[in-house]
């Protein structure tokens, strides 16, 4: 395809590079299920509402339903698929096994993503919603689990397993892992 | 969704010039508002231009204290900068308390203030809608209208803005930059947004194909003391039902000066500006406070089945001032 109403583009996803072909109305979440077969984010709402689709552009977590494939061109994209090393799974992975973070587990990938990059966002100070006060000048926000609920308020369960994800994240937490 | 081409440039007089090459040409920025519109048919641009590579990002000084916050920062790095925490923590608040971390990590200053209203008949292209499709009608009116406007509304429209960001920078008469063909421009928040009347679909005083360049909040609105609070359906991730973002000048008992803005109850930031009239120079007491709060809720023209937002903007009011004085006697 060559006209204007679609893109030749890299996408580099857990740090391989993939050209794909993409009519430009591809969100990046189509473009990384259908052109690349990574089916890890999911697709829930299509519209940013559930964080099924979470993955992390640049280290940020993002809605990749609501990014188009071609304005992802350039970023370093990591998916779930991306975030074990050598094998092994984790931290926040292992604890979502291990605390039982979900049922059916289609919101999963979104979740623990989302929590990768919630934690990250914790570790540099980013107050939030609920925190007392935002003022950079006081004492760091500490994780609690009224933290964790609003700041992983954007991925939805539908099985209802909030309360487990929650232990899962504050356990992570205290073990110490930063996103990194 | 149409098809559309898109085209990204890091320079701002390429993107005006690319917007200005095709009528149908809308910005891209985080994406989070309209590609989501596109999906569902109320948008339909004939040709994206991504600005999000515009030197367009970050916070700075101005020269007299101030902060310039550039259109393609990110909400989260304006809610989590030092400087607008600072000085400025209605600010932040109120971009916390808008949207999700992943949406916050995409949306952009500049997206945030030109975000549509999530008026379920704007939303639907089957439903007739004045914003969406001029003179089609307006079905909130009497149908589902229990989160939509009791200020300022027209018969032509009474849907609400929903940024909770703008309500923030409406209490801190902050002043939107703008870059056009012929040059740049700016418009302080209070003008920036314009009264429905018989044109709901004009919704800002923006010149055609402006690019919003940078927000600018003066250095004789910063308050370490400033407060921003949201009452909505749920606890986390749903848009207001009312929103306060405030800050009180108190000195010997009295206020010296007062900035009340709210949000969720007009199609735009809703500035206070007769109850602070009225608590300039009274006593920083809650009588007065509610005196304030019912002035400036008298020209409330609630719907059938939102008027119970006249007296949850009231008490809400009522409660962050007198929160703000607490905070003044410590």
């Amino acid at each position: 395809m060559s006209d204007d109403t679609h893109s030749a583009i890299s996408l580099h996803v857990n740090g391989a590079p993939h050209s794909l072909s993409v009519d430009n109305r591809t969100t990046l979440l189509d473009a990384l299920r259908d052109g690349i077969g990574h089916t890890g984010p999911k697709k829930g709402c299509d519209h940013g509402q559930c964080g099924a689709c979470t993955v992390l552009l640049d280290g940020r977590r993002v809605v990749s339903c609501l990014t188009l494939a071609v304005a992802a061109e350039g970023a370093e994209i990591t998916t779930i698929e991306g975030l074990a090393e050598d094998g092994e799974l984790r931290p926040i992975q292992q604890a979502f096994v291990r605390l039982d973070g979900f049922q059916c587990g289609y919101c999963t990938p979104g979740q623990i993503c989302s929590a990768v990059g919630m934690l990250a966002e914790h570790a540099a100070g980013w107050p939030s919603a609920v925190t007392a006060d935002v003022s950079p000048d006081g004492p760091a926000p500490e994780l609690d689990a009224t933290e964790v609920r609003e700041r992983m308020s954007g991925n939805l369960c539908r099985c209802g397993a909030h309360p487990s994800i929650v232990r899962a994240v504050l356990e992570t937490a205290a073990r110490g892992e930063a996103a990194e | 969704m149409k098809a559309f081409a898109y085209r990204r440039t890091a320079d701002v007089r390429s993107a005006l010039t690319l917007l200005a090459e095709d009528d149908g040409a809308r910005y891209l920025a985080g994406g989070t508002n309209l590609v989501d519109l596109m999906k569902d048919g109320v948008e339909a641009p004939m040709r994206l231009v991504d600005v999000r590579s515009l030197p367009l990002d970050g916070v700075r000084e101005t020269s007299d204290g101030g902060l310039v916050i550039g259109a393609t920062t990110t909400n989260s790095d304006a809610a989590a900068h030092p400087e607008v925490r600072r000085r400025y923590p209605a600010l932040s608040q109120a971009v916390l308390a808008g949207a999700s971390g992943q949406l916050r990590n995409t949306a952009t200053v500049g997206g945030n203030l030109l975000q549509r209203t999530r008026c379920a008949y704007f939303a639907d292209p089957s439903q007739p809608c004045n914003k969406r499709d001029p003179g089609s009608g307006c079905p909130a009116i009497t149908g589902e209208h229990h989160n939509h406007a009791i200020l300022g509304w027209s018969r032509h429209c009474v849907a609400t803005g929903p940024s909770d960001m703008a309500v923030a920078l409406a209490a801190f008469d902050a002043v939107v930059q703008y870059e056009t063909l012929d040059g740049a421009g700016e418009i302080p928040l209070s003008d920036f947004y314009l009264a429905v009347g018989d044109s709901p679909e004009m919704e800002t005083a923006l010149p055609a194909g402006a690019l919003i360049t940078a927000v600018t909040l003066p250095a004789s609105a910063a308050s370490p003391r400033s407060r921003y609070r949201k009452v909505r359906e749920r606890a986390s991730y749903a848009f207001a039902n009312v929103s306060v973002a405030a800050d009180l000048d108190i000195a010997d008992g009295s206020v010296r000066g007062a900035r009340i803005a709210l949000g969720g109850v007009a199609s735009r930031p809703w500035r206070a500006q007769v109850a602070e009239e009225v608590l300039q120079g009274a006593p920083a007491a809650a009588d007065r406070f509610r005196a304030a709060a019912d002035a400036e809720l008298s020209a409330a023209e609630p719907l059938r089945d939102n008027r119970y937002k006249v007296t949850l903007a009231r008490n809400l009011i009522v409660a962050v001032l007198t929160e703000l004085a607490e905070g003044a006697r410590r």
